[in-house]
């Protein structure tokens, strides 16, 4: 692979993963919002109740983040075509569906309606209020679904036909949105998203009781997030896991190979709980093997035969250390937060959540698991896929830019990074300045809006 | 169905400079529209509501390119490469100058954001008209329709002189919103601002139109082959006249609805001069990407016009929403609240 497109796949790593730090937050938070704000109107709260404040110090939150996802997802749709030109001439008629309608159908929504309930608490009614925080998390979950639709395309092509000029023509749109790769792909990615959110919000629950402030906001976020962060983790893993899993075994079995550290084709194939793997010599080392687990998960039976790397060329191998790596990290993780949130639904039960500082600690210092363990998994899907950016058709080194020079992207590539720490430690700045402020006080009457006037005539 | 989707194209981006136009000229203005911190909040919170959906005009475009002319996404995006990433760091910078700014208390944060925000508007004013500039003079397309842009080549007199035109049309747009939306003072200077423009924008549009025929000699063929078409540029001068009657008449929410006709005009004569031409080849009267040599397949694009079109009508309800939402003249007060 020459060192153009190893620029280019740099860049493009690093802008994705600068990117995802924020959208599952977003749709994460958009979620609780919603619910938060249903619990208003179930308690016929006005706008200085204890969750209608709730909801605004989150807002406040997820704003400063939803900007951040747009500031930084603006350069990915410019990035197919600055950076990866002959993909985008190959396979932009199919894969521009999905952009097309995640920017008319959903970013439009997102935008929209986040204008109309930051600015709005003061002008509309709360009902209009919580609907248009619904419509907002709608937003971010169609969004979630056109963009993991372009990338299930890219795991597994359907509804296409090449022409011989190399460009792929679509032949059937319902084919594409309902790529069978794409369900539990997609439900698992938001499902991701819904852990996130949940788990910052306990955390932040947990940092306030442990501080001593803001009590009653505090259990609020810790019971909301601890309960709905209880159920996303096992969905986490059954049933979204394990379909999404199934979908690579059956579409890309040698990716589930390099995820496995599974070398040799082999009948009833262990697996390996931990190990590291040695691509040059093509094995596991130090491997803690459960037999024939890996043979009953992929097929359902323990004797079953799994195809290994050695059933493809070497050269078609994806880099097997990151992969498999990246994939023991996302599942180690996800067997953390069900044990987490497991324990504090038990200790909210027990109402002994609150005088649990130990608990209350592990809790809060959380916060970076799941940023790391959805990071993670999308670097499997993604780096498991090589060297194919549309698998099995065409090659990543076949996709970037000709008429963009490696300096160009180096150049571009630091520009970036400069404007992304900068803006990130900013980030950060603010956000610290949010949890210090805290919620509104009672009685404060701070509605989220601007102020208009009466109208006059313009 | 080429030409239709030729003219969705040029909707969606005329529909991109008439909204996120208002954006980009109050920021360009702020510094000199808002003298204080309140005024400065005012200009923030006319604004705030409304400048993410509009940025989303330019993404659906940008979405739509790529479904329908990828060769025309994947050449001119490759081929503008730095000025393209200069485009994405401006717009990274003004997205963090709207968010960070009213944040912190702190003078000197407030001032370094209200900075970076007039420049970063200023700047990409004048790139997106620039922009338009360079594809009406065309671009030196390789026979693969591929081609190398460096940042001089982009900034030649006739692409300047539209980047200017730009820049000084859409600070008369955003001035004339200003106008309509706020009170007191801060009208009152507004409204001299959008008047003094409006003679800048009548000076810049002739100049960029002699300037047309010079960087592309063949600019006004299609004209010639079409008549009708000349109703186009009749609209932009009929908008040109309109501006100033309703800024006499104080009726300035009239002004930036005519400042969008203007835009409409302009840029509209700027697609019918090019038809059926996407990104011409410099210097030839032949060659270059065209709305049937970079266009997808024929069933990519009837597929793609019919959710295009159900989903901006359903766009167009809701700016109708926000828009009834938020009518009204603002004015910050004095307590501070996330704007």
């Amino acid at each position: 692979m020459d060192s153009s497109v190893i620029a280019d796949r740099v860049h493009f790593a690093s802008l994705v993963m600068f990117h995802y730090l924020f959208p599952p937050v977003s749709i994460g938070l958009a979620l609780l919002i919603v619910i938060l704000k249903i619990q208003q109107l179930r308690r016929n709260e006005d706008s200085d109740g204890a969750y209608a404040r709730a909801a605004r110090f989150w807002g406040r939150l997820f704003v400063l983040n939803f900007g951040a996802g747009v500031a930084s997802g603006v350069p990915m749709e410019f990035q197919f075509g600055t950076n990866w030109a002959r993909f985008s001439n190959a396979a932009g008629g199919v894969i521009g569906q999905g952009l097309m309608m995640e920017g008319s159908i959903a970013f439009f929504m997102e935008s929209i309606f986040l204008g109309v309930f930051l600015f709005g608490e003061k002008k509309i009614s709360t009902k209009m209020h919580a609907f248009s925080a619904a419509m907002l998390s709608l937003g971010t979950i169609l969004s979630a679904y056109f963009i993991t639709d372009t990338d299930a395309w890219m795991q597994h092509p359907v509804g296409y036909a090449l022409g011989q000029n190399g460009v792929f023509r679509l032949t059937s749109l319902p084919a594409v949105l309902l790529n069978p790769f794409e369900l539990w792909e997609y439900l698992h990615t938001l499902n991701g998203a819904f852990v996130q959110g949940a788990l910052l919000m306990a955390a932040l629950g947990a940092f306030y009781i442990l501080v001593n402030r803001h009590r009653e906001f505090a259990r609020i976020c810790l019971s909301l997030g601890l309960i709905v962060g209880l159920i996303f983790s096992i969905t986490q893993v059954f049933p979204t896991g394990s379909k999404n899993g199934e979908a690579v075994v059956k579409y890309q079995p040698t990716t589930l190979a390099a995820m496995e550290g599974q070398f040799e084709t082999q009948a009833g194939a262990p697996l390996a709980i931990i190990g590291m793997p040695d691509s040059q010599h093509s094995k596991l080392l130090d491997p803690i093997y459960v037999p024939g687990l890996l043979s009953y998960l992929a097929y359902g039976s323990p004797n079953a035969p799994v195809k290994g790397l050695d059933s493809i060329s070497r050269n078609l191998w994806p880099p097997i250390e990151v992969t498999y790596y990246a994939y023991h990290i996302m599942i180690g993780l996800g067997v953390v937060f069900i044990l987490l949130t497991a324990v504090g639904v038990f200790l909210l039960w027990r109402k002994k959540l609150e005088y649990n500082k130990w608990f209350l600690w592990l809790l809060m210092l959380s916060v970076p698991l799941p940023y790391i363990a959805n990071e993670a998994g999308w670097v499997v899907t993604e780096v498991g896929r090589q060297p194919w950016v549309i698998y099995n058709l065409m090659l990543t080194s076949h996709a970037n830019s000709v008429n963009v020079s490696t300096g160009e992207v180096i150049f571009t590539l630091i520009g970036f990074m400069a404007l992304y720490l900068v803006l990130g430690l900013l980030f950060l700045l603010l956000v610290g300045n949010i949890i210090a402020q805290g919620p509104d006080e009672p009685g404060t009457q701070n509605p989220l809006g601007i102020d208009i006037e009466e109208k006059v005539a313009a | 169905m080429n030409t239709v989707w030729f003219m969705v194209l040029g909707a969606l981006l005329v529909g991109y400079a008439v909204l996120d136009g208002l954006d980009l000229g109050i920021g360009t203005l702020h510094m000199f529209l808002g003298r204080n911190d309140n005024e400065r909040r005012t200009n923030f919170q006319v604004i705030g509501p409304f400048w993410a959906g509009y940025e989303v005009w330019l993404l659906t475009a940008g979405g739509s390119m790529v479904a329908a002319f990828p060769r025309l996404y994947a050449a001119s995006f490759s081929g503008f490469y730095i000025v393209l990433t200069l485009v994405l760091w401006l717009l990274l910078m003004r997205g963090g100058a709207l968010e960070f700014r009213s944040h912190m208390k702190s003078p000197l944060w407030r001032d370094f954001w209200d900075l970076i925000f007039s420049v970063s508007s200023a700047l990409l004013a004048i790139l997106f008209g620039a922009a338009v500039g360079n594809v009406v003079r065309g671009v030196p397309l390789d026979a693969a329709g591929n081609f190398q842009g460096s940042l001089l080549m982009a900034l030649n007199p006739y692409a300047v002189v539209v980047g200017v035109l730009s820049l000084v049309l859409l600070a008369m747009h955003g001035a004339n919103l200003l106008a309509a939306k706020t009170t007191d003072i801060q009208r009152a200077r507004a409204r001299t601002w959008a008047k003094n423009l409006w003679y800048a924008v009548v000076a810049l549009t002739v100049a960029a139109t002699a300037l047309a025929f010079w960087a592309r000699p063949t600019v006004g063929d299609n004209f010639q082959r079409m008549p009708f078409l000349f109703a186009i540029p009749l609209i932009a001068v009929a908008s040109l006249i309109a501006i100033p009657i309703y800024q006499n008449r104080e009726q300035f929410g009239k002004a930036v609805y005519a400042g969008a006709m203007l835009l409409v005009g302009l840029m509209g004569s700027a697609g019918a001069s090019l038809y059926p031409f996407l990104l011409p080849e410099l210097g030839s009267t032949t060659g270059g990407l065209t709305i049937y040599n970079a266009a997808a397949p024929k069933h990519n694009l009837e597929t793609a016009f019919a959710a295009i079109v159900v989903a901006m009508t359903v766009v167009i309800v809701y700016h109708i929403y926000i828009h009834r939402v938020f009518a009204g003249t603002v004015r910050a007060s004095a307590v501070d609240h996330s704007y």
